[in-house]
This record gives structure tokens, C-alpha cells and sequence, in this order.
């Protein structure tokens, strides 16, 4: 990946959005939020239902525009979906009429990727999710754990710097989940790209980001940052018996519990 | 197994049918209704002659003509209604309009405009074709799921991509639905269409068998628009299978 050379100034930050609105008619969703994105590092988006984070996400890949304020990737302003990012949707988005392999390939393909190239690049990051020998196979048959690997693999092989994740493990089970978040572990470890992860439950910001972003309920802004560093090092099982583990999850419980009521 | 229990299931409803026919030919219901033999056997003799051949090849000409001018433009003008809003307003009620309005009522307005010919009768075909093509291809079109939208956006997809690879594909049962309907009402349009405004192909042989009173000739003729009905959309289900085959049953929504 060549890295940009006009981006001196935020060099430490992968995506930086500062003063961000955003209401849909009357409903106010985003309210002067502003937050950083460290290059390399998984930041997780965290808050009650409705706060926002979709939202905040769609804004950042271009999806959406903002009312006002300013969105940057690596220096440059955002005004539309770009090569920079890549998305992985919640409800997985995938073409049911395809094949994994074409589903794999599809974001190659509509970057004009030729047919020979892009289904290689596909080949490789579908055996990296655990796909191998379901190239053929179309989403219907596939459970939901394995059509969200096949969102992810699509998101991965087009190889953007900056992943965005919008509750990709909300509709996978218990024991899925908890290999994905070690996976995810592992991607944000061995690639080098900088990752967005919208998700509802405390455990698993904790468990997977180098920086968690509370967000309140809407209006939205952000209203506490976490960095949970002490136990980055340690491997995934003794991670959940961490006692600094526990104590931030507790923290983020108590800070959130007022608006749960 | 299924397949031979529901062949054998579809075998006994058209004996029933066919034997109820029989029977109500012989008591008989009416002068003018014939038994299901005798109809089979007019049947039979028109073909022989090749009177049905001739006839069809006249009645084909408007409704293939009409089918496919509903087909492509139907499609086309459906797609602008479902991609904005603003020709959903401007087109719609045209449609709407055209599907409920009596075409026997138009059918006089027609030949003042178009005469008595072809184009006449193309006019009527498309009257019945086009209106649940277009509001079919619409709905299909204005219904694709807004995530696949956003995925092929943010992917950098352009219009084009967006149009061919996702909304096009993913309407395209129901719009083959649309199709299905609107090739059926074609048939009865065309049939329509020579009963009203000048007899020939298939219509000729029922309104010249009625006129001499040959009933089982004008029903073999009727049967004969049914059969040929039936076989098309038969055709054109092989076709759609044969398209998709390989996306799951209940598609598009995915769950
Ligand atoms: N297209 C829209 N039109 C109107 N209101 C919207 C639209 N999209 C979102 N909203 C509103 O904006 C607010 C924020 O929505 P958003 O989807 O970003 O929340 P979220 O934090 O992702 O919620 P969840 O955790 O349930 O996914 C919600 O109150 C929602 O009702
Ligand atoms: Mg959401």
C-alpha cells in the first residue's frame, strides 16, 4: 500500500471528524461531534440504541453527507465513498444472485478490476476467512456467520486503509462471535489498516479496540474516550479475566446505565 | 415422485374439467354448446386444413409486436418510475389510468385515430400489456433493497453498475411476473382487438363460425387462444428458470 505523502499534519490520525451535524428533518442525530481516528488502531463506537452510530459511520464512508463540520481520511476532506475505506454492512449486503466467489469480488468489480485479477485477489482472501471450497456456493445457502466472512472478505480484498464496521457480529451466535472478535484480533494486528467498529455490547468494544468512544443518546456527541492498554498482550482467554478488563467494562456500564432506564 | 404426483393431479382437473364439459354439451345446456368431442373434433379438422395456421399467423402479428414494444419500453419507462420520484408522478397515473380504463369504450376512439389496421390492433395489445409491465418494473425497481444500494455506492459502483448489477437483477423476478401478466393480457387483447375492430386470424374463425352457426368450430377456436396462452407462459416460466436458476427461491430480501 502506498502511503500518502500530503498528510504531514495528521499523520497520526487515519480519520478525523470535528464539528459534525447531522439531523434527519427534525430529528437531531449528530450534534457537534468530534473524534479521532489513530492510524492502525481499532476504535469502537459505542452507545445506546438510535445515538447515532450509523449515522456517524455512513458519514464517514461518504454515504451520507453531514449538515456541517469536517470529515478527513489520511488529510483529505471526505465528500463521497472513496478507495480509502471499505464497508462492512450489518445486514451483510450481499448480491443473493451470486456466487461467494462473485460476492467476494464484487467491490474489485466495480472498481474495474479485471475478471482474471480480481477473482485471484477474491481466491485468497476468502481462504483467509475460513471460506475454502464455498467459492460456488450462493449467501441462501450459507449460515449467517459465514455470509457475514463473505462481507468482511469483500470488504478486505479491495485493501483500503480504513475498514468501517457497522455491527457485523449483531446476527451471528454467541460462540461465533467470540471467534470473530479474535480474528478481528488478529486482522487489526497483521493488516495494517485502521479500523471503525460500530457495536452495542460493552464486552466486546473492551475486548477488541485500542480506543472505545462513548457516545451519548441524541443528540449525539462523544462523551467519553477509553483506552484500554494493559492487556493488549495478553492472548485472547485471559483477556476476559483481566482484572483491568473488568474494571473498564464495569466503568462504561456505569456511565451508560442513566440512559438505559 | 412430487413431480409425477402433481403431473398426475393437473391430468385429473383437466379430465374433470373436460368431462364436466362433455356432459353439460349433451344434456345440452344450451344450442349453442357444444360437446367437448365435437369441439375436439373441429378442432382437429381446422388444423388439418391449416385454417388455424393462416389465422394465427394474422392474430400473431399484433400481439408479438405489442408484447415486445410493452416489453422494452415498458421496462424502460417502468425503471424511470422506480429510480425518481419525479417520473413516478409525471407517469404512474397514465398507467394507472390505462389498466382500468374499459377498452372496449376505447376501442371506437382507436379507429378514429388509427384506423382499422395493424396499428390499431397493435394499440389495443399494448393497452393491455404495457400498464402492469410498467407498474410491475416500477415497484420492483423503487423496492431493491437500500443496502445493496449503499454497498455497490461505497464500493464507488457507478450509476451504470448500480442500474445493471444490482437494481435490474434484483427486480428481475417480479418484473418477469409483470412480463408473465402482461403477456396473457396481450393475448386477450389481441383477441379483442379482431373481434372488434376488423375479424381476422382467430377472431375471423369465431365471429364466420357464429355467423353460420358452427359452434363447435367457434369453441375449438377459443380453445385453441387457451392452448396457445398456456404454452407461452409455459416458454417464458422455462425461460425465467433458466435465467435465475441458482439464486435461492425466496431471493432478493435475503430472510
Ligand atoms: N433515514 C432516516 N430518516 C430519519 N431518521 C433517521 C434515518 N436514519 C436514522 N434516523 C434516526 O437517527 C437516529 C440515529 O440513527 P442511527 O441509525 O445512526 O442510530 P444507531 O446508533 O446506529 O442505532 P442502532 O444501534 O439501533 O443501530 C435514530 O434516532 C434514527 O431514528
Ligand atoms: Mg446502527
Amino acid at each position: 500500500m502506498s502511503n500518502n505523502t500530503c498528510d504531514i499534519s495528521n499523520d497520526n490520525y487515519a480519520v478525523t471528524v470535528r464539528n459534525v451535524y447531522k439531523s434527519y428533518g427534525d430529528v437531531k442525530a449528530l450534534k457537534d461531534l468530534s473524534l479521532d481516528f489513530p492510524r492502525g488502531q481499532l476504535t469502537s463506537l459505542l452507545g445506546p440504541s438510535g445515538c447515532g452510530k450509523t449515522t456517524l459511520l455512513k458519514i464517514i464512508a461518504g454515504l451520507l453527507p453531514a449538515d456541517s463540520g469536517e470529515i478527513t481520511v489520511n488529510g483529505h476532506p471526505v465528500t463521497g465513498p472513496g478507495p480509502d475505506r471499505a464497508f462492512v454492512f450489518q445486514d451483510f449486503a450481499l448480491l443473493p444472485w451470486a456466487t461467494v466467489l462473485r460476492n467476494v469480488a464484487f467491490g474489485l468489480e466495480l472498481r474495474g478490476v479485471s475478471k482474471s485479477e480480481r477473482e485471484a485477489i477474491a481466491e485468497k482472501y476468502i481462504a483467509d476467512v475460513g471460506l475454502c471450497g464455498f467459492e460456488n456456493s450462493h449467501p441462501h445457502e450459507l449460515s449467517g456467520g459465514m455470509r457475514q466472512r463473505v462481507g468482511l472478505a469483500r470488504a478486505l480484498s479491495v485493501d483500503a486503509q480504513v475498514m468501517l464496521l457497522d455491527e457485523p457480529f449483531a446476527a451471528v451466535d454467541e460462540q461465533t462471535r467470540r471467534k470473530f472478535q479474535e480474528d478481528l484480533l488478529n486482522l487489526v494486528k497483521h493488516e495494517n489498516k485502521t479500523f471503525i467498529f460500530v457495536t452495542h455490547s460493552i464486552e466486546e468494544a473492551v475486548y477488541v479496540s485500542d480506543q472505545v468512544a462513548i457516545l451519548l443518546p441524541r443528540p449525539s456527541r462523544v462523551s467519553e474516550i477509553i483506552k484500554p492498554e494493559g492487556f493488549r498482550h495478553k492472548d485472547a482467554d485471559s483477556i476476559r479475566r483481566d482484572p483491568e478488563y473488568l474494571d473498564i467494562v464495569d466503568r462504561i456500564w456505569s456511565s451508560l446505565r442513566t440512559y438505559v432506564e | 415422485m412430487m413431480r409425477y404426483r402433481s403431473y398426475l393431479i393437473t391430468f385429473l382437473s383437466i379430465c374433470i374439467v373436460f368431462g364436466a364439459w362433455e356432459i353439460a354439451g349433451r344434456i345440452p345446456v344450451s344450442y349453442a354448446f357444444p360437446t367437448f368431442t365435437e369441439t375436439i373434433a373441429a378442432f382437429w379438422a381446422l388444423l388439418i386444413k391449416g385454417t388455424l395456421f393462416v389465422a394465427y399467423f394474422e392474430t400473431l402479428k399484433p400481439l408479438v409486436v405489442g408484447v415486445l414494444i410493452s416489453a422494452f419500453v415498458g421496462i424502460g419507462i417502468g425503471l424511470a418510475i422506480g429510480l425518481s420520484r419525479m417520473s413516478d408522478w409525471l407517469l404512474s397515473p397514465i398507467f394507472v389510468v390505462m389498466q382500468t380504463a374499459p377498452l372496449a369504450a376505447l376501442i371506437p376512439l382507436l379507429i378514429m385515430i388509427y384506423g382499422i389496421g395493424l396499428t390499431s390492433k397493435v394499440a389495443v395489445v399494448l393497452i393491455m400489456a404495457m400498464p402492469v409491465i410498467v407498474l410491475n418494473t416500477g415497484s420492483a425497481v423503487s423496492n431493491t433493497p437500500a443496502s445493496m444500494v449503499e454497498m455497490a455506492r461505497s464500493f464507488q459502483g457507478s450509476k451504470r453498475d448500480i442500474i445493471f448489477k444490482i437494481i435490474l437483477p434484483a427486480a428481475s423476478p417480479i418484473i418477469f411476473a409483470g412480463l408473465r401478466l402482461g403477456v396473457s393480457a396481450g393475448f386477450i387483447g389481441a383477441v379483442l382487438a379482431e373481434l372488434k375492430i376488423t375479424p381476422t386470424g382467430v377472431g375471423d374463425i369465431i365471429t364466420f363460425s357464429r355467423s353460420i352457426a358452427d359452434y363447435p368450430s367457434m369453441y375449438a377456436a377459443i380453445m385453441s387462444i387457451i392452448l396457445l396462452a398456456v404454452i407461452f407462459l409455459q416458454v417464458l416460466e422455462r425461460m425465467e428458470i433458466l435465467l435465475f436458476k441458482g439464486r435461492g427461491r425466496g431471493h432478493a430480501s435475503e430472510e
